[in-house]
């Protein structure tokens, strides 16, 4: 390892320190949507204060998605990795868990106040 | 010649291998999908012993070969958008003589997982995903400064063979 080594370290973990700040500014508040999309189409949103358990069925298989005390996890799914089993639950502005053997996306949001109209429009995109 | 021949078929048995090892036993980070990757030592190693075309096609075939036995139309995708990325990446790198396998094997890791994040944005039309893109960056170096250090010793090693 030279000493150009070591500086091209030093600038990856620099932009990955500055890219992680950047995506964090927006997420430290509570979300109040739930955005769920199916392979780049919505699928539906929900109220993420009105508890419920619903399963997504496709060609590609199932995701159990259970809505409780404002967090959304995936419960159960049949995907072979149970990667968005284990990204456990979110509920801050825009977190998100991503199922990708199933193309499938589950956001949550934050619409009500501060950002106002201006906020639904970035995520209707 | 045909010794020539061998050798590029141990180097992807011995890619397919090192694959399999991992599927069989997942060096977990912790985090959802990065993983250590030790069949690109076969990569960064041949880079050094072998010809570029001959690393791309054992790294291409070998992506092939793993995603048709064990993954699906899917995996397979991802895989080769980041074999094919982060070698492209490891032989501009190699060529600029700039850096050591060191850093050419670290700019690999990132760009093998920028190459998977980058398709995963596509196939989904959410660029949402992009969220994971600080935790791989730092993921891709790590696994890629390892690699780099065992793909080293392992080029010491076989120049007492040849």
């Amino acid at each position: 390892m030279n000493k150009r080594d070591i500086a091209l370290i030093i600038i990856i973990l620099i932009i990955a320190v500055l890219s992680y700040c950047i995506m964090n500014i927006s997420s430290d508040k509570d979300g109040d949507m739930v955005l769920v999309t199916v392979d780049g189409k919505s699928y539906g949103t929900y109220k993420l204060h009105e508890d419920r358990e619903f399963e997504i069925q496709n060609e590609y298989g199932y995701n159990i998605i259970s809505i409780h005390d404002g967090e959304v996890c995936i419960k159960d799914a049949d995907c072979p990795d149970k990667y968005c089993v284990k990204q456990g639950k979110i509920s801050k502005n825009n977190e998100s868990i991503i199922c990708l053997p199933h193309k499938l996306v589950i956001e949550t949001v934050r619409t009500m106040d501060d950002g106002g109209a201006g906020d639904i429009d970035s995520v209707a995109k | 010649m045909s010794k020539h021949v061998a050798k590029l078929g141990i180097f992807i048995a011995l890619a397919m291998i090192f694959s399999y090892i991992e599927v069989l036993i997942p060096f977990s980070f912790g985090i959802p999908g990065v993983k250590l990757g030790i069949a690109n030592i076969v990569v960064v190693t041949g880079l050094y012993i072998l010809k570029p075309q001959e690393v791309f096609v054992i790294s291409v075939l070998r992506i092939l070969l793993m995603g048709f036995l064990f993954g699906n139309m899917l995996t397979l995708v991802y895989s080769l958008a980041g074999g094919i990325l982060s070698f492209v990446v490891m032989l501009v790198f190699k060529k600029i003589t700039l850096f050591s396998i060191i850093g050419v094997s670290a700019a690999g890791g990132v760009f093998h997982n920028f190459g998977q994040i980058l398709m995963a944005a596509f196939i989904l039309h959410n660029e949402k995903i992009m969220y994971y893109f600080p935790v791989l960056l730092v993921a891709g170096v790590i696994t890629g400064i390892l690699i780099g250090f065992l793909s080293d010793n392992i080029i010491k090693a076989l120049k007492h063979y040849n």
